[in-house]
């Protein structure tokens, strides 16, 4: 069957141990997590997760259902199916010199990033985006040298109502 | 206003006060535990309560106390222990109830709320370490809440799926005061299980009945635990659909039905294995389609156009064996819609078929002179007419309890099914007979299981509780000794529970006579096969104090047929040649 990536998104109640019951559960049940992202709603009682998670429909189907399970798990919603956008925010720390500083600094302009802390032999850059956009941009820097890489995680949301 | 504060604190009540109260809103008649440092307060105030308590001699006899009692009567069960190695120590039964669905309640005592986190004196974050084993749990933080959480705690327990829940109450929350306010109704949100079945679902799973020639019913756990018997009986023989079931369903189906199968898998009948693998139509009711009873998962039930699957939690359906017609909802509800839209059948070849494969294949065993494990089992089913309840331990014991007893209805046969405790069923027994103290309950164990919770003789003497344990002992741990004969060269490794002798005469350790005299109870040894039945019926009249029978039975002999593990069905071997 088909491994591909899946966004989920799961509206959980905002109390202590919520987070550790589904980092379990995936860890239990041998689920790949890529990333996962939580914050609080417009209800702070409410808190959304966004989960990627690695695999087949059949255990995609599994995930859906042991999260709905779990009594704090509010509503589990599963992303492919609906139209909706990514995001997921990135400070990458890349090394720059006076001969390269300014080719780095085109690449950001042209991906819409933020150069948020300037040291004489390196950059720091913010972007957001998803996850194409953020991989094309690393692989950009990457001959001038990466130094560490720091990401939030997707978060997601659907369009329209 | 002092007027009004002395109001107020009339009617607020301690944690302690609240706990005990809330129990007896629930109407908890019984529960099982040992005291401890941080459950003092509770502990003192169920010193005033009507709430019966039985002290074991260990959290985990405690725990399998609570759900021999839930197993038996179909309510929940309750234990409770102090914080750290008590709570711990409840863990393999709360492990089990999971695994089982059983509802029970576990309540631990924990440090102080200003403690926790600090690697206090008997701390130990239970709530973290029960969570992939609680269907649900709870750490009390604020006093407010624990009439609430207690309530949640129950109805999580016995609605939908049943499981374990537990409940952490740190000393402080104990002590601490507020009013007591009982939530009439429980209200989560994010928690509704579904009874009934989609109407479209239901009709189409009626359909594949009605055009059906050769189906089965796989009935498990959800059966029971929905008390869904009658409607069961009611749709096998209505559409004489042959019905096997699983460990945790036997009873559900009356055994001397000609339709009955008895158990399937790995220990079940070569017909009941048989049957699934020519059937075109599986049913299953409240089964979840583990590897003990599937066998290889891609060769099970080949011949199948449809694979129907009632059950009332949907993660079970579809995780091992595709289920194209899925069901969720509870057993009894979705049979009883189901009733209104099946039609009459005879299956006249398919039951004849059926009835073939039940003459070729019987379950049998030598009927020499040796006293051999399942003719004690069969004396003790045809001595009580599967009317008593029979709880069994882990080990080839249990599988012959499940060949060869045959349990009147379902809550007659209570054994470890999906974590398979050794050491689960003499305090499960003790349980069960709490909560149907009317009724007969037999024990079947191992010489090995038994010795797992033995000290629990302790706490059934001194509640005078006739419960009879009868040890089919074969000085091994016989189950592991048998795959270490078919499956590694008899090379017996470690399983050998005498060291030099069968003979009870030369290796008495323990003697288990001698050690249920020294517990208060009455023991018989039995070593020749025409003792059993006399033995038996002596031990039967014994009253208000526990019976070990030690049965001195054949040391080698194996539980057959056997479906290898990982093998397909088919691969069914009937015996050793
Ligand atoms: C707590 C626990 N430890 C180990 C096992 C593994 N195990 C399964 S059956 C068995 C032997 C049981 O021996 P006994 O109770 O004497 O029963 P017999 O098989 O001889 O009937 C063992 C060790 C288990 N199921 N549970």
């Amino acid at each position: 069957m088909n491994e591909r990536k899946h966004t989920i998104s799961a509206l959980v109640y905002n109390k202590s141990g919520v987070l550790a019951r589904i980092s379990t559960l995936f860890a239990a049940r041998g689920y790949n997590i890529d990333s996962l992202a939580v914050g609080e709603t417009e209800n702070p009682e409410i808190s959304r997760m966004t989960i990627i998670v690695r695999g087949d429909e059949k255990i995609l189907e599994q995930v859906e259902k042991q999260l709905n399970k779990l009594i704090d798990v509010i509503k589990v919603y599963e992303y492919s199916k609906t139209e909706h956008i990514e995001r997921d925010l990135m400070l990458i720390k890349v090394s720059a010199n006076k001969n390269n500083r300014s080719e780095i600094i085109e690449i950001v302009e042209v991906f819409r990033a933020d150069i948020v802390d300037f040291y004489h032999d390196s950059l720091i850059i913010e972007i957001t985006g998803d996850e194409d956009k953020l991989t094309a941009f690393i692989n950009l820097l990457k001959p001038y040298g990466i130094k560490e890489v720091v990401r939030t995680g997707i978060v997601a949301i659907a369009r329209g109502k | 206003m002092s007027m009004e504060k002395n109001d107020k604190s009339l009617n607020e009540l301690t944690g302690s006060e609240i706990f005990v109260k809330s129990l007896e809103m629930e109407g908890v008649e019984i529960m099982f535990g040992i005291p401890g440092g941080q459950v003092l307060p509770i502990f003192d105030k169920l010193y005033d309560s009507k709430i019966r308590f039985i002290l074991t001699r260990h959290e985990q006899g405690a725990a399998h106390m609570a759900e021999g009692y839930a197993r038996a009567t179909g309510k929940v069960g309750v234990c409770l222990s102090t914080s750290g190695p008590g709570a711990t120590n409840l863990v393999t039964g709360i492990a089990n109830a999971y695994m089982d669905s059983i509802p029970i309640v576990a309540f631990t005592g924990q440090v102080p709320t200003h403690l926790i986190g600090n690697d206090a004196f008997q701390e130990a974050d239970i709530t973290g370490i029960t969570r992939p084993v609680t269907k649900h749990n709870y750490l009390v933080k604020d006093v407010k809440d624990l009439a609430r959480t207690i309530r949640e705690a129950f109805y999580i327990a016995k609605t939908g799926r049943p499981g374990p829940v537990l409940v952490d109450i740190p000393s402080d929350v104990q002590r601490a005061k507020t009013e007591f306010i009982w939530p009439q109704e429980v209200e989560i949100i994010s928690y509704k299980p579904s009874y009934k079945g989609h109407p479209g679902q239901i009709k189409k799973l009626a359909q594949v009945i009605n055009e059906s020639n050769q189906p089965v019913l796989y009935v498990g756990g959800g059966v029971v635990s929905s008390n869904a018997s009658d409607e069961l009986i009611e749709l096998a023989t209505k559409c004489n659909i042959p019905v096997t079931t699983t460990l945790m369903a036997l009873g559900s189906f009356p055994p001397e039905n000609e339709l009955s199968l008895g158990m399937l898998g790995m220990h079940g009948s070569a017909y009941a294995n048989k049957a699934i693998q020519q059937a075109d139509l599986v049913i299953s009711l409240g089964a979840r389609f583990d590897d003990r009873c599937t066998g290889k998962l891609s060769a099970f039930a080949p011949k199948a156009k449809h694979i129907a699957h009632v059950d009332i939690d949907p993660t079970s359906i579809s995780k091992n064996i595709v289920a194209d017609i899925p069901v969720v909802g509870d057993c009894k509800l979705v049979l009883q819609d189901l009733l209104k839209e099946v039609k009459p059948k005879k299956h006249t070849e398919w039951l004849n078929q059926i009835k073939k494969l039940k003459e070729e294949f019987p379950l049998k065993y030598s009927n020499d002179d040796k006293l051999r494990p399942q003719f004690v089992v069969e004396e003790i089913s045809r001595l009580t007419r599967g009317e008593a309840i029979v709880v069994t331990e882990v080990g080839q014991h249990q599988m012959w309890s499940a060949q060869f007893y045959k349990p009147a209805r379902a809550r007659k046969f209570i054994s470890s099914g999906g974590l398979g405790t050794m050491g689960f069923g003499f305090p499960a027994g003790i349980g069960a007979k709490f909560g149907k103290q009317k009724e007969k309950v037999i024990v079947i164990a191992g010489d090995g299981s038994f010795q797992m919770n033995i000290q629990e003789l302790a706490t059934a003497s001194i509640n005078k509780v006739n419960v009879i344990v009868c040890i089919l002992n074969n000085s091994f741990l016989g189950m592991v000794r048998q795959w270490q004969q078919l499956f590694y060269n008899k090379r017996y490794s470690q399983v050998q529970l005498c060291s030099h002798s069968h003979d009870p005469k030369k290796c008495p350790i323990p003697d288990f006579v001698k050690i249920t005299q020294a517990y208060g109870g009455e023991g018989f040894r039995v070593t020749e096969k025409n003792e059993v039945a006399s033995v038996l019926k002596e031990a039967f009249k014994i009253k208000n104090k526990p019976v070990v029978i030690d049965f001195i039975v054949e040391d080698e002999e194996n539980v057959f047929p056997m479906v290898p593990a990982g093998a397909s069905l088919d691969e069914i071997m009937i015996n050793l040649a």
